[in-house]
């Protein structure tokens, strides 16, 4: 019997090897369609009508001039006395024979508001609301002694503004109705569950709810059910018979389709004259929308700090609501952890790197970190680069390191996995999960096409249905570890059939026989073997299917959870400009049993730059008179360019404490620690902190003129 | 100023001299009359002036000659995704930032969704589908792939035409040529390695053209 076990080392055959998407082609081409692609017949195109108040009361709405323009089929709208909660909701949708007509009648509804008081101010403590929540280890009086007799204590102010989501592809959705069955095409990270989200909007039960989502254009935790905009679009199409396609505008989609929470605050660090680090007190503010929020729990990745003070008060702000932001909490948790703890050793005089060093055995993984901080120091070239802070070279621009430490949980998700392996040596494999660019699909096929000894074109992945098989919503990383796991479970029982078939035909004893390079052979007498397609036509006429799933009933694990990493950046900050800009980005991750390496240094690359984005040029700022979000669009909502991110590397660890565990995901971990290294490299540079991310010119500037550098 | 950062231009299609070079064929072609209008203005009898109703007009794409009826206010990508289904291009910041609609317009490339259907008349257009297939990848295409250039994907098809234009224009890119040259088109996935290396790639495998 093939073991379900994930290969040894010296057996793998594809696993942890650098394999193109399998979906390449399709993407590099323009070929592969996305929600936003979908074309049907006589589809309606639906534009909507946003509030333009932080709060206020609909008072009336007119949406006669709309419907009277030619081409206009249906038009959604909110009831007169409707409350809206922030700037951008939306408050009618017209659904037409083209965008053009569409957005033309948009602009012909009338709507009266009594506008309310609002806030959009997240770093006022007057705005709290509701009791803080606060965490105190050993208890208050121990916080209050610890630091009262600690040797240093070093203090600061930090925070991160809010961000938004920005995918590409804009939230929305396509729907039709044929035959009393509602097919919808999504843009989602959950197409298994994705159908009750629009059931009660349908009038039909999830039964007869079809979703497809072959290709997005990302999601980064924003995208899982239909939202109000999706249930608006099945309305639209059950009332007027017609498809309808509904996408978000871009300005709509940064105001209410995905916002990252804010969070700011004070935090005092105690060390002894050492290094060691004795106690954490912080008191942040954090501001995720109308309901407040809350602080993730402080210190970052060094848990085990033996004094632990945590309170976090919820400012409720005006804004388009929270959404999961790749790793939730996490960067900012790590930014203010990492700055803070940095401004300690800078307070000591000692280098930051055996700073952390020596606060290891505050962490969950001390030997890992220890392993990844060294890997990172050496990329990055660190022993001849670093210095003490505060770049002491004469002139206007200032050169610093900095480094942060992330974690990461990433277990692999439920999942499910249909396989067919047919006579003629084809094999379809079947799982209702979604590829968010991650490459989900080439990790099935690369598992597949390993346990089977086939080559990879062999493999015919299907993905993006719920007719498939459920499999989890990707989100925390769960992905790869929940496909793995089911289509080697279910790709190692079509094996033993396969098996069981061939061993009297070769005379080999079936645990002897072995799966490889196409064929079945004696592992003892490798001669004696018979090519996979001859294997598959033993089978006759039936072809066999198999189910596998996340937890293979032989009890095999095959996904862990928990994974670490660590990030060092080098930048130049010009102090006349206050332009920070990146030299170079290393990065060191550990993710388990690695299944596609091209991929997966992909996805670190990718959290790189979105790091380097989130710490020196994207936020969403508002007026604060008009609650509105001053930058809705591409051009001042700043993302990273093809010249902003410097030179990157990246390693990931493999061999032996890595690859022998299970697989594990990686789609969160690499965005986390980007703008923790890059406030601690500008830090280091200046010899000055500047507190708040991103860390634009103004506030470089600002931070400048309280001290640090001069020319 | 976008990013802050300073942007070298000059040696490239950075995003705001490809704005600038855009603004000025809009203003050019608007300033020809009659030709370029073609039946559309012949119809309402009035030199320079159509609409605003739907007129017939006739584009070159993929070297194919292809009528459609739309509203003179429509732009090139809207004609593209909606009326022909050719959905490569993508909408996204639908503003001239991003460069996910790039296509190029007598071999230069632009941002269709800021230019009009109508203004694109008399001009050879080309889109990612006519490039290249799946089966037969034009070397851009297959150095995307090969490169791993791309991740949910929204973004290639407006940065392969992109990259496909700055080579033929640029045979022998430096790694700082292409970060001057390719700052038109932003990737949220964050693919700017893979990018990269697929364009000094491909520049080698394009000698003497895509």
């Amino acid at each position: 019997m093939a073991s379900t076990a994930w290969p040894k080392p010296d057996q793998r055959q594809l696993l942890g090897k650098r394999f193109d998407r399998l979906d390449g082609p399709a993407k590099a081409s323009g070929t592969a369609k996305y929600t936003h692609d979908t074309n049907l017949p006589n589809m309606l195109f639906a534009k909507a009508l946003w509030a333009p108040h932080g709060a206020a009361k609909v008072s009336g709405i007119d949406v006669s001039a709309a419907k009277a323009v030619n081409g206009v089929a249906q038009v959604w709208s909110v009831e007169p006395g409707t409350e809206v909660n922030y700037a951008g909701t939306l408050v009618a949708v017209v659904a037409a024979s083209t965008e053009e007509i569409a957005r033309e009648a948009v602009n012909k509804i009338k709507v009266e508001y009594e506008v309310l008081p609002h806030n959009v101010d997240d770093r006022d403590p007057a705005k709290v609301s509701g009791e803080p929540s606060k965490k105190e280890v050993p208890d208050a009086a121990g916080v209050d002694e610890a630091f009262k007799s600690a040797e240093v204590v070093s203090e600061g102010y930090y925070g991160a503004s809010p961000i938004t989501h920005c995918c590409l592809e804009a939230h929305g959705q396509a729907a039709e109705f044929r035959g009393g069955d509602l097919y919808v095409w999504a843009t989602t990270q959950n197409v298994s569950g994705y159908a009750g989200s629009v059931t009660d909007a349908a009038g039909v039960p999830a039964s007869q709810v079809h979703v497809e989502c072959q290709y997005m254009g990302g999601g980064f935790g924003s995208k899982f059910g239909a939202d109000q905009w999706g249930q608006i679009c099945v309305q639209l199409a059950k009332q007027t018979g017609k498809p309808v396609k509904f996408m978000l505008d871009r300005d709509q989609e940064l105001m209410i389709a995905g916002a990252r929470p804010s969070v700011y605050g004070k935090v005092r660090v105690a060390a002894k004259k050492d290094g060691t680090v004795t106690g954490w007190d912080s008191d942040m503010l954090a501001s995720g929308g109308k309901g407040g929020g809350k602080a993730p729990d402080m210190p970052y990745v060094f848990t085990g700090v033996p004094v632990i003070r945590n309170v976090s008060r919820g400012v409720p702000v005006n804004r388009g609501s929270q959404r999961a932001w790749r790793a939730p909490g996490h960067p900012q948790n790590c930014l203010i952890t990492m700055s803070a703890l940095e401004d300690m050793a800078a307070k000591l005089g000692m280098d930051a790197l055996e700073f952390f060093m020596k606060n290891l055995q505050y962490t969950g993984r001390p030997d890992v970190y220890r392993d990844e901080l060294t890997k990172a120091a050496e990329m990055i070239d660190y022993g001849s680069k670093a210095h003490p802070r505060g770049d002491p070279t004469a002139g206007p621009i200032k050169r610093g390191l900095g480094m942060a430490l992330h974690q990461w949980g990433g277990g692999g998700h439920g999942s499910n996995c249909d396989l067919t392996v047919n006579p003629d040596g084809s094999v379809d494999a079947k799982i209702g999960t979604q590829d968010l660019g991650t490459g989900t699909r080439t990790v099935i096929g690369i598992v597949v096409a390993e346990t089977l000894g086939i080559p990879l074109e062999r493999v015919k992945v299907n993905i993006g249905s719920n007719a498939y098989p459920n499999d989890g919503a990707s989100g925390g990383s769960t992905t790869v570890g929940g496909v793995s796991s089911s289509a080697r479970d279910a790709a190692t029982q079509a094996l033993n059939i396969v098996l069981d078939k061939v061993t009297p035909e070769l005379g080999v004893p079936v645990d002897r026989l072995v799966a490889r390079d196409g064929k079945i052979f004696d592992a003892d007498n490798p001669s004696k073997s018979m090519t996979w397609e001859k294997a598959c036509s033993l089978l006759g006429q039936m072809p066999i299917n198999t189910k596998g799933s996340k937890d293979p009933k032989d009890g095999t694990k095959l996904t862990e959870s928990g994974v670490g990493g660590v990030q060092m950046a080098d930048v130049s900050v010009d102090i006349e400009t206050g332009v920070a800009r990146i030299n170079e980005m290393v990065a060191v991750q550990d993710c388990g049993l690695i299944v596609n390496l091209k991929t997966a240094e992909s996805q670190v690359y990718g959290g790189m730059i979105m790091g380097i984005t989130y710490a020196l040029y994207e936020e969403a700022i508002y007026d604060p008179v008009t609650g509105r979000m001053l930058n809705p669009d591409m051009e001042f909502y700043k993302l990273a360019g093809l010249a902003d991110v410097g030179k990157l590397k990246v390693h990931m660890m493999t061999g032996p404490g890595y690859d022998d565990r299970g697989v594990i995901g990686l789609g969160e971990p690499p965005v986390i620690s980007p703008g923790a290294a890059i406030s601690n490299a500008i830090a280091n540079a200046i010899g000055v902190r500047v507190p708040i991310m991103p860390f634009t010119p103004d506030r470089v500037l600002a931070a400048l003129g309280k001290g640090g550098a001069v020319a | 100023m976008p990013h802050g950062g300073k942007r070298k231009t000059g040696t490239g299609i950075s995003r705001r001299s490809f704005l600038t070079t855009l603004g000025a064929g809009t203003v050019a072609s608007g300033l020809i009359p009659g030709g370029k209008r073609g039946k559309a203005a012949a119809a309402e009898g009035s030199p320079g002036i159509v609409g605003p109703g739907e007129v017939s007009i006739t584009l070159e794409i993929n070297g194919k000659s292809q009528e459609v009826k739309v509203e003179p206010r429509v732009t090139l990508l809207d004609v593209l995704r909606n009326r022909l289904d050719l959905t490569g291009a993508k909408k996204v910041c639908d503003r001239g930032t991003c460069g996910a609609c790039t296509v190029l317009l007598d071999g230069k490339a632009i941002y269709s969704c800021s230019l009009l259907a109508i203004e694109a008349q008399g001009h050879k257009i080309t889109t990612i589908e006519g490039l290249g297939t799946p089966e037969q990848l034009s070397a851009m295409q297959a150095a995307f792939v090969h490169h791993d250039a791309q991740q949910c994907g929204f973004c290639t098809p407006g940065f392969v035409v992109a990259c496909t234009a700055f080579v033929n224009a640029h045979a022998n890119p430096t790694v700082e040529d292409i970060r001057a040259g390719l700052g038109g088109n932003l990737c949220r996935c964050g693919t700017y390695m893979g990018v990269t290396e697929a364009v000094l790639e491909a520049a080698k495998a394009m000698k003497g053209g895509a």
